[in-house]
């Protein structure tokens, strides 16, 4: 066996390898285009981590939510059921938060930022328990429900920030800004890096430890991984573990959009999310689900971001090809999986294959 | 003159001979019974007939010429028309256009209104109606099996074989089947019904073949041919030949019951029907009975897998359950042995894992019963089906439960496996469990039953533990 193939073998190694294809590919395209790779790359590295203020407060705050919001797809991926609604729901979760944050402007933050949090979460979840609620009643595919229900979300944000939550002149589509005592703290003094990391860092590890550790994100993995197995040999209540899980996927995706309320923008507008929740998606999807890959799968997608924006300015190059460069990821690692599956299938011992 | 005749049929899968020089003459303008039990090869040798399977060895002939089928496409254009246990039906679509599926031609234009009219058509000439606007879906079971035959009528079957077309009938809609089977038969069309039930075919047909596994045991017409005979030639003499000794130890206490419990699948067919019975500690009740005849509700219900519709059931605490499709309903493949041991405590345990106990227990388990794996972080999916199964007894015994109910526990299993599996569950019941198990091998259920319990049409019967008896309660005759 050659070292290619031991990397490939393990998770990580393909999500890196996908990673590094990736970013050849579109540094290829971009060469093709007739700009300057190497200059490009320099600014794409630069805007990402070249200081110690691209970093913390280009790359991290940008990776913030992308971790929120990548744990909750990871979650609701582990166990089938495929959420891909985290943009719907986190837009949700941002207008609820907006909407308590200016409600709650004269109490305390300790008492303020549980409120608006906690508005973000019960939001997410029941946009997420719609389409919950029609899988479980009348069997309509997840898949539909939740990427409808985002353009439903998308185009209520535009209402209420153009309705009752304009702000005062109604010149602008936007709300008012939270007040300070409604604002996350922020981690470093001239940094805009805020407490939310820590919080998503924090989560992530929880998350880990629920699903390796607990008998309740056991149900969630043997629902998703064998369901029919679960309910005859667990005796799991397999629907309601779904449903629960579908949940807390919903609360996660609007707590990540809370966070990014109370530390980021502070105010809700039409284009509060630039897509934090399909790409998403890519972050869960290139952790391969497993909630401590999602911190460093964050981080990578957040540098990509923050550097695509420093590579437009300083080198002429649209920040469009940093999506490119994610669905490749996606793509990459997809086509690994299915390559490992086919190699699996290929070496399994023959005697078991005629048996079952 | 002979509708359709197959001669020195063998048709081997793998290593088993499922068909061994079997015979099969069928004079046009009669009904003719195909009998058997579970697995003679009845429905193999019909797919044959109808071009779905090619044989090893022997020739097909239809209506006086030797054909060789490339596909069933053949068998139908020679008029011969099939209706298979499994329908083979699109529910979204409608009767009209389940009927017109089958025409051929790539690119021909599907006119609704015309095949609308070829649905009431054929109702009006053969009594066969049905609403050509109407959902598949949406239809009762026993209006879908007119569909497939119509579907056959449509291609111009004059040769219709069914396969148990009464296993998903109930008593009155059999009744009607059978009575219009035989006006399509006195119209000079001709029909071969595979059943299991005896009486019913000795009382409809002209003619009865029964296989007993692979070979024409016994073949002619129905005036000259007994139900002794018939079942004879079914069961065999040779099987009823005394059953093994039994446990030592005489039965413990009643350990589940079940009084007049009755299961209603989500059709509304009835599948099992005011079900009584006492499972005691240490003894082994075998049951019995063909496909759908109950056996598969009553496992469940006494495993506490579902719950009854009506009656009145109690069960112990600690139960273990063998299911039948062990890839799907016992074993996650993807995930290691301790992970799958660990899955029958999922939907009760609370608050942490105990991984580290579930690691040592899944060694003790493997090592108890011979599993053949490289630890318990292997995936369940790489064992061979002969060590899965081992692995779900043994998961399924551990921490001594009051009752084990298995089903087709051998299924797919080689001999040296299958021997592991029987002695497990002697050895159970010898340590006081309670244990139910069913195998549509009857012989294989006698080797371990202390009871037997037979399925018919959803009841059940309390029989002898001798092949006889078992194999006349199968088919009906208790």
């Amino acid at each position: 066996m050659n070292a290619l193939a031991v990397i490939v073998r393990s998770k990580i190694g393909a999500s890196v390898a996908a990673s590094i294809l990736a970013l050849i590919a579109v540094g290829l395209v971009i060469a093709a285009g007739g700009y300057d790779v190497a200059q490009a790359g320099a600014a794409l590295w630069n805007g990402a981590a070249g200081s110690a203020y691209a970093f913390l407060s280009g790359t991290l705050v940008r990776a913030t939510p992308l971790i929120i919001v990548g744990l909750s797809v990871a979650i609701a991926f582990q166990a089938g059921v495929l959420n891909i609604g985290a943009e719907g729901q986190l837009l949700a979760g941002a207008a609820a938060t907006t909407a308590v944050g200016l409600v709650v402007a004269s109490l305390p933050g300790w008492v303020s930022i549980p409120l608006e949090l906690g508005a973000g979460m019960a939001a997410g979840a029941l946009c997420a328990a719609i389409a919950a609620a029609l899988k479980r009643s009348f069997g309509v595919l997840e898949v539909i429900s939740t990427l409808m229900l985002n353009f439903v979300a998308l185009y209520g944000v535009s209402y209420l920030v153009r309705g009752p939550l304009q702000e005062p002149t109604h010149t602008y589509p936007l709300t008012p800004p939270l007040a300070q005592s409604a604002r996350l703290p922020m981690l470093f003094p001239g940094q805009q890096l805020h407490v939310g990391f820590v919080a998503a860092v924090a989560l992530a590890v929880a998350t880990w430890w629920f699903m390796r550790a607990t008998a309740g994100g056991f149900r969630v993995r043997i629902a998703g991984a064998g369901a029919a197995a679960a309910a005859s040999a667990g005796r799991v209540p397999v629907e309601r573990v779904l449903f629960s899980t579908f949940l807390w996927s919903g609360a996660i995706a609007g707590l990540g959009a809370a966070v990014q309320v109370t530390g980021v923008t502070y105010q809700l507008f039409e284009g509060i999310s630039p897509g934090y929740g399909y790409t998403a998606i890519a972050v869960a999807l290139l952790a391969r689900l497993d909630p401590l890959a999602v911190i460093v799968a964050g981080i990578f997608f957040g540098g990509l971001e923050a550097g695509g924006a420093g590579m437009q300015r300083d080198a002429g190059v649209p920040a469009g090809f940093v999506n490119v460069i994610e669905a490749l990821v996606i793509l990459g690692v997809l086509a690994v999986d299915r390559a490992r599956a086919l190699g699996a299938a290929w070496s399994r011992p023959a005697d078991t294959a005629g048996t079952t | 003159m002979t509708a359709l005749a197959l001669r020195g049929i063998t048709k081997r899968f793998g290593s088993t001979t499922a068909l061994d020089a079997a015979n099969l003459e069928v004079r046009e303008g009669t009904l003719h019974a195909l009998l058997g039990e579970n697995g003679a090869g009845k429905t193999t040798l019909m797919r044959l007939a109808f071009g779905m399977l090619k044989p090893d060895a022997g020739s097909i002939e239809a209506n006086g010429v030797v054909r060789r089928w490339r596909s069933s496409a053949d068998a139908i254009a020679a008029g011969i028309g099939m209706v298979h246990q499994h329908f083979l039906l699109v529910p979204a679509m409608t009767v009209a256009e389940n009927v017109a599926l089958g025409d051929r031609g790539f690119l021909r234009r599907f006119d609704p209104r015309a095949a609308a009219e070829r649905v009431r058509r054929i109702g009006a000439e053969t009594g066969l109606m049905l609403d050509p606007a109407a959902r598949v879906a949406d239809l009762p079971v026993g209006a879908q099996q007119r569909l497939e035959i119509v579907k056959a009528l449509a291609r111009d079957a004059r040769i219709l074989i069914l396969d148990e077309p009464t296993a998903v009938l109930s008593p009155s809609e059999s009744q009607e089947l059978y009575a219009w089977l035989r006006s399509f038969v006195a119209g000079g069309r001709t029909v071969v019904l595979i059943t299991h039930k005896v009486r019913e075919a000795l009382a409809l047909a002209d003619d009865v073949t029964v296989l007993r596994r692979g070979r024409t045991m016994l073949s002619g017409a129905t005036a000259a041919v007994d139900e002794a005979g018939v079942i004879d030639a079914m069961v065999g003499s040779s099987v009823a030949s005394e059953t093994a000794s039994r446990g030592a130890a005489p039965p413990g206490a009643v350990v589940a019951s079940l009084v007049d419990v009755s299961v209603t699948d989500d059709r509304g067919v009835v599948r099992l029907h005011g079900a009584s019975i006492d499972v005691r500690a240490g003894e082994i009740v075998g049951v019995a009975g063909v496909e759908g005849a109950g056996q598969r509700e009553l496992l469940r219900v006494i495993a506490g897998r579902i719950a009854p519709g009506t009656g009145t059931v109690r069960l112990p605490s600690r139960i273990g359950f063998v299911p039948e499709d062990r890839l799907r309903d016992a074993l996650i493949p993807a995930m290691t042995l301790v992970q799958n041991f660990a899955l029958k405590d999922a939907g009760r345990r609370r608050g942490a894992m105990p991984w580290a106990d579930y690691a040592s227990r899944t060694e003790t388990a493997i090592a108890a019963h011979d599993v053949r794996a490289s630890g318990g972080r292997s995936q369940a999916g790489a064992l061979s089906g002969g060590n899965q199964q081992k692995f779900v007894l043994a998961r399924e015994l551990e921490g001594s439960p009051a009752m084990l109910v298995a089903e087709s526990p051998t299924r797919g299993l080689d001999i040296r496996a299958a021997a592991h599996v029987l002695d497990a569950l002697r050895s159970a019941r010898g340590a006081g469990v309670a244990v139910v198990a069913y195998s549509s091998d009857i012989d294989e259920v006698l080797s371990v039953a202390d009871r037997m319990v037979v399925c018919f049409n959803g009841r059940l019967v309390e029989t002898p533990v001798e092949a006889g008896a078992v194999a006349r309660a199968i088919v009906g005759l208790a």
